[in-house]
């Protein structure tokens, strides 16, 4: 590690996958994938609209955002499926946006997987190697350390339709993996695995991802999924990149209301500014009424309206006043969800017609008999730093 | 599950089941029977014109020594015939190279064509079923013989002064063949060419292999069940087809379906017909076979 990445490491955000890795914010560092100001149509769709962006070697990098939104049309482009209509992709600084697909040192795990029906497991892992022209003893000797890998040696005579949903899934990223691409292309890669699999995989996909120094591209509509694998995430809507930025920073910073509520759940309250004071940023809402919030370099005014975005999980909840809180409401429970591990209770603030707010508490105890009922008068209360603004 | 489903009511069940095996006995079985019987006959000046006629059930050891394999004997002695019936797998087996050459790029491109053209192009595969398919040889008549419209827009392009003087030659025969069972040949093609995923292929280009090994090594493969039906609708029918080489073939186009014709209607010999017959069923079923051991082996 060079000097300048060392002072990149020190500006690192709170707790990110791997800490020493971030080369996004090294001027210095010549990323692997470059898209600039690409632009895609179908018909009078823009399914990409001038999009710029970077991916650095070994980055484990997730593209979100909900279907349509041109994620996939993105990857596509990568892959050499789709032209751009405009602008130019670069793979470690060469042009490659009129490369054909068969001469890009790029592979793709399909979602569906694709793989070849009429082909053995060892012969689908092979394909691709044989296309290279590489000596018979050597394609064997890396499908057999491929099929290792990912555990699935005693297997390779068997066709797809002989294997489970799991064990398709692990031939296709070894089909994809054995040819050491410079970037694997994952489209849903866990799309179509049960929840239990689906988590175990993850794992898999980051082990083997760091194992290999590979970098991955995942293209995912489950958050869960790309918070839980990835170095960066990037938040794709109508085409555009909203934010760009590790799992940790979109979820606590998001850059925008769209970014702050795809990602996770959150509590939305608009209002009026009514001072500034430095950071400190006081706003008033019809039925939360009085709320400060601490901001660095506010670009608000006093008359302003103002969106604030509040995670459930940064509300306190209590049945008597908390005498120390600077921002607290009254209101009364209408709803309760528990989902085990947690429980959601919806509060009513601002009397009947007032607004609901979500408040998510930890289930840290077994005991069946929880605090909280229907109906319960009760309190909520949250610091200054756990308010976030939103630009719309 | 298949043990909470209940039976079929007993009856109900067993007769639609047996249906399709009614079907067969009664239109492929018992025929194929009576022409094996007459097959095993003599020909006889009588009507109907064999011999020994069924007398009853007293008289059934009398019939059966009636019955012999002079006409398989006389069909292996005869040049004639085994000429004909390779004759014939020749035309049939050209027709069906052909018209897989021609076919599965046709096919092909069907299947590749925006959504919305995909039905007009089947229609216009199909339209020629519209009109008889006597008249549509017959049409071929009139292209082909000399002076025809074949030799007038040639000459008028300046390409051919000479008549080509293609009627009544094997070539004939094969371009009516071809014209005739290429729709056969198609539909089969196109149904699995369509029913193809196209990330296959683009998978295949990802993995690194060019649009032709991608075709050799993917599309090829997984269109065999298209190849192999289309290939048996078109050879079947063509091994014994009549109508086209006596309109379109020569005095010299040699073919088991004119043999069967002459020898049941010129020379009233029902017995040595009906041995052509039993023979070209089992040159037709013996491919049939192994073409379905080898889309056996291809699944």
């Amino acid at each position: 590690m060079n000097a300048s990445s060392d002072a990149a490491t020190r500006r690192s955000s709170p707790g990110s996958v791997r800490r020493d890795f971030q080369p996004w914010n090294d001027p210095a560092a010549k990323p692997l994938v470059e898209f600039r100001n690409v632009t895609k149509r179908f018909g009078k769709v823009t399914a990409v609209d001038a999009l710029s962006l970077s991916i650095h070697a070994r980055e484990f990098f997730a593209l979100l955002g909900p279907s349509g939104c041109g994620k996939t049309t993105l990857m596509r482009m990568l892959a050499g499926f789709e032209q751009p209509d405009e602008g130019e992709i670069l793979l470690d600084g060469v042009d490659i946006t009129t490369v054909p697909p068969h001469q890009r040192p790029v592979n793709m795990m399909f979602q569906s997987y694709a793989l070849f029906p009429h082909l053995s497991v060892g012969d689908n892992i092979a394909y691709g190697l044989k296309r290279e022209g590489l000596p018979k003893a050597q394609v064997r000797e890396r499908v057999d350390a491929m099929l290792k890998r990912v555990r699935l040696n005693g297997f390779e005579g068997r066709r797809p339709d002989q294997l489970s949903g799991g064990q398709r899934q692990r031939v296709a990223l070894a089909r994809a993996l054995v040819k050491q691409p410079k970037l694997l292309l994952l489209d849903e890669p866990l799309g179509a695995l049960d929840k239990k699999l689906r988590e175990a995989t993850q794992y898999e996909l980051m082990d083997l991802q760091t194992d290999l120094g590979l970098t991955f591209m995942v293209v995912t509509h489950d958050q869960d999924e790309a918070m839980t694998m990835a170095d960066r995430m990037a938040v794709m809507d109508q085409g555009r990149l909203l934010q760009i930025a590790p799992p940790d920073l979109i979820y606590e910073a998001p850059a925008n209301r769209f970014v702050a509520e795809f990602v996770g759940d959150i509590n939305l309250i608009e209002g009026r500014v009514t001072a500034v004071e430095g950071d400190l940023v006081t706003l008033e809402n019809q039925h939360v009424g009085v709320i400060e919030l601490d901001e660095d370099a506010p670009s608000c005014q006093p008359g302003d309206a103002l969106a604030i975005g509040l995670r459930p999980e940064k509300i306190g909840l209590s049945h008597d006043e908390p005498q120390q809180a600077v921002n607290k409401v009254a209101g009364e429970i209408w709803d309760i969800g528990y989902l085990g591990d947690m429980t959601m209770i919806q509060v009513m603030v601002g009397g009947d017609e007032g607004k609901l707010l979500k408040v998510s508490l930890t289930n840290r105890t077994r005991r069946i008999e929880r605090p909280f009922a229907w109906e319960d008068r009760v309190w909520l209360s949250w610091d200054i730093e756990a308010g976030l603004v939103l630009a719309s | 599950m298949s043990g909470a489903v209940p039976r079929a009511a007993g009856g109900c069940g067993l007769l639609v089941a047996a249906i399709p095996y009614l079907w067969l006995l009664a239109f492929f079985l018992a025929p194929f029977l009576i022409v094996l019987r007459i097959a095993l006959s003599d020909a006889a000046t009588d009507q109907p014109p064999y011999a020994p006629h069924f007398l009853g059930f007293d008289a059934l050891g009398e019939f059966f020594a009636g019955l012999d394999f002079e006409n398989f004997r006389l069909l292996g002695e005869d040049a004639l015939y085994w000429q004909s019936y390779l004759s014939s797998l020749r035309i049939a087996g050209l027709t069906t190279l052909i018209a897989l050459a021609l076919g599965y790029p046709l096919a092909y491109a069907m299947a590749m064509a925006p959504k919305r053209w995909q039905s007009i192009l089947l229609l216009l595969v199909v339209l020629p079923f519209w009109t008889s398919f006597l008249i549509r040889v017959y049409a071929w008549i009139g292209i082909l013989r000399p002076q025809g419209l074949l030799d007038m827009a040639l000459g008028w392009l300046g390409l051919a002064s000479e008549p080509l003087r293609l009627l009544n030659t094997d070539t004939a025969v094969l371009i009516g063949m071809v014209y005739s069972y290429l729709p056969f040949m198609v539909l089969p093609l196109y149904t699995t060419l369509q029913k193809l995923d196209g990330t296959l292929v683009e998978a295949a280009a990802d993995l690194g292999a060019t649009p032709l090994t991608s075709f050799r090594t993917v599309t090829l493969p997984l269109s065999l069940p298209g190849i192999l039906a289309g290939s048996a609708l078109v050879f079947i029918p063509a091994i014994g087809e009549f109508v086209i080489p006596d309109l379109l073939g020569g005095p010299d186009t040699l073919m088991v379906g004119k043999v069967l014709w002459s020898e049941f209607f010129s020379n009233r010999d029902w017995p040595l017909a009906s041995a052509v017959a039993i023979v070209l069923l089992i040159v037709l079923v013996l491919p049939l076979v192994l073409l379905q051991r080898a889309g056996r082996a291809a699944r």
